[in-house]
């Protein structure tokens, strides 16, 4: 059995913020059913008294490992209440700290959580058409060409 | 929080049998001797190792100096393939295995490709039962050997060993067969088989772990991998893991023995499993052959679910199962034996697999399917993918 730690079981025993959101302002979408981990990641958008946009609330779905349902839960918690602009460049490393750690061949898992808040921003701005940043615009390529790859792996199994 | 764990992993390996080790006590301390030395505490030894072999050989009807006592059955497998690979080269270059094979075979075949062998794989189908006619025509003037598992130590599918046996003799091929989820749950007879080589493993009946053996037809030539000594017939140099050996023949007994009466009271239970499983969780599906398995093995697939998450969430209630194969648990890949069958990779991560034993009780089951039913519905209740209604 992997070696997780307390806090990651924790999580995932009992994930924060689950289950699918009625009208959402964006929907992330991240990992792949070939890898046996899905996410989704849904976001409502409000303003703080200062008149920032802040993410006002979120939920998340996710079919996969402890890992991945653990850094789920996670990444929920850190980013509510917290204005798009400073999560926009959220590192994986800021929740693998928040959860104490995480055994070296999982640490990937906790991409899907930060890949699946990228692909919702990028959701926000897209229905808000508004410019997509240039350095959210590359991640979303280069997520869905990573997508694209493990999918062509597997073909012969589809 | 329940105290007493639900073992339900008996493919990975079994507890040892007291009896077993009441048997091996005495070699540790007492009767220590090495088995090549000539004083009276080494020729009791050799007496006693050479009792072991008598007893093993009889059970698979082998004659005695064909059983070559290993540490393991992935050393049995290695020995199998590289050993006759290297000392039949001449004849050919040519080796073909299952696609099921488990890793101590594939990666054995694998490495032999760099050394200037090929290797082909034998298709199955969705049940996992080898291709016959796929067999035949894969088997040319250059096959030098063909390497099918016995039982499938994933899903539990049991090959037809003696119609494989049977085509490999008329083409003049070795067949190896690894029987290590067959020895000692079903009657093996190798010269009714035609089988040439089999490895079989102590530690999955009952016995000890670091005793193992292949079987190795009188006549086939095989290069061994040890030198040294020359133990074991120059095959396997290495002092003899004596007390190992002991048990491994002891427990290898009392499973003979008991074969009969623990098969048919394993196969109810499992029958139970299955039909309780599939009718109570929805969106389940067994994995493997209807008829054709050992009666310890389940696989089954759940819908909308990770075998991680599941197997995790079954240890936080004491039960332990596996998902795929236990060694598959740190390569993250899905389970090559389930994408053969041409389940989907999704289908494959969802996949767990329940083995029964000795201990395995009926309460014990109902447990376990009570348990499951809930995790099963708290993790769809997480996952994006809901059941069809």
């Amino acid at each position: 059995m992997i070696p997780y730690n307390k806090k990651v079981l924790e999580h995932f025993r009992h994930p924060h913020n689950f289950g699918k959101m009625k009208n959402p302002d964006a929907v992330g979408k991240a990992g792949n059913l070939v890898c046996g981990d899905v996410m989704y990641l849904y976001l409502k958008i409000g303003k703080n008294k200062k008149n920032e946009e802040i993410i006002k609330d979120v939920k998340f779905e996710t079919l996969g490992c402890a890992a991945a349902i653990a850094t789920s839960s996670v990444i929920t918690d850190l980013i509510k209440n917290k204005k798009i602009e400073d999560v926009f460049d959220f590192k994986s490393s800021e929740i693998i700290k928040e959860l104490g750690g995480l055994p070296p061949q999982k640490i990937h898992c906790s991409l899907l959580a930060t890949e699946a808040l990228k692909e919702a921003i990028y959701d926000y701005f897209k229905k808000k058409k508004r410019k997509i940043p240039e350095k959210l615009q590359k991640e979303h390529e280069r997520i869905l060409k990573q997508k694209e790859i493990l999918e062509k792996k597997y073909r012969k199994n589809e | 929080m329940r105290r007493k764990k639900i073992y339900l992993d008996f493919a990975a390996t079994t507890p040892v049998d007291p009896r077993v080790l009441r048997a091996m006590m005495p070699y540790f301390s007492q009767k220590f001797g090495n088995s090549a030395s000539l004083h009276s505490l080494g020729q009791e030894a050799k007496i006693k190792l050479e009792e072991c072999r008598e007893k093993i050989a009889k059970m698979i009807s082998a004659e005695i100096p064909e059983i070559i006592f290993t540490s393991s059955a992935t050393e049995s497998n290695n020995l199998a393939l590289k050993g006759i690979a290297f000392a039949n080269r001449e004849k050919g270059r040519h080796i073909l295995i299952s696609e099921i094979e488990h890793e101590s075979v594939l990666k054995t075949a694998e490495w032999l490709k760099g050394e200037g062998f090929e290797v082909e794989k034998i298709k199955v189908d969705s049940y996992g039962l080898v291709d016959l006619d796929d067999l035949k025509k894969k088997i040319r003037r250059e096959t030098i050997l063909v390497s099918v598992i016995f039982v499938n130590n994933e899903i539990g599918t049991k090959q037809e060993i003696e119609k494989i046996g049977k085509i490999c003799k008329e083409r003049g091929v070795i067949f190896h067969t690894d029987a290590v989820q067959a020895f000692g749950k079903v009657l093996i007879d190798v010269k009714k088989m035609q089988v040439d080589l089999l490895s079989a493993s102590s530690h999955k009946v009952y016995g000890p772990k670091g005793a193992a053996f292949l079987y190795c037809r009188k006549g086939i030539k095989i290069t061994p991998l040890l030198h040294g000594g020359g133990q074991e017939f120059a095959l396997r140099s290495s002092t003899v893991n004596l007390p190992a050996i002991v048990g491994f023949a002891t427990a290898a007994e009392i499973c003979h023995k008991e074969m009969k009466r623990e098969t048919e009271r394993v196969e109810k239970l499992r029958n139970f499993f299955v039909q309780q499983i599939l009718s109570q969780i929805k969106g389940s599906h067994l994995n493997g052959h209807p008829e054709k398995r050992i009666p310890h093995i389940v696989n089954f697939w759940f819908e909308g679910i990770e075998g991680e998450s599941l197997v995790l969430r079954l240890d936080m209630e004491g039960i332990c199962i596996s998902t795929g194969s236990a060694c598959s648990s740190f390569s993250l890949e899905p389970s090559h034996v389930l994408l053969a069958l041409g389940l989907k990779p999704w289908q494959a991560h969802g996949s767990l697999r329940f083995s029964l034993g000795r201990k395995t009780q009926k309460e014990d089951l109902i447990f376990t399917i009570e348990c499951l039913k809930k995790i099963v519905e708290d993790l769809r209740k997480i996952s994006p993918f809901k059941l069809k209604k």
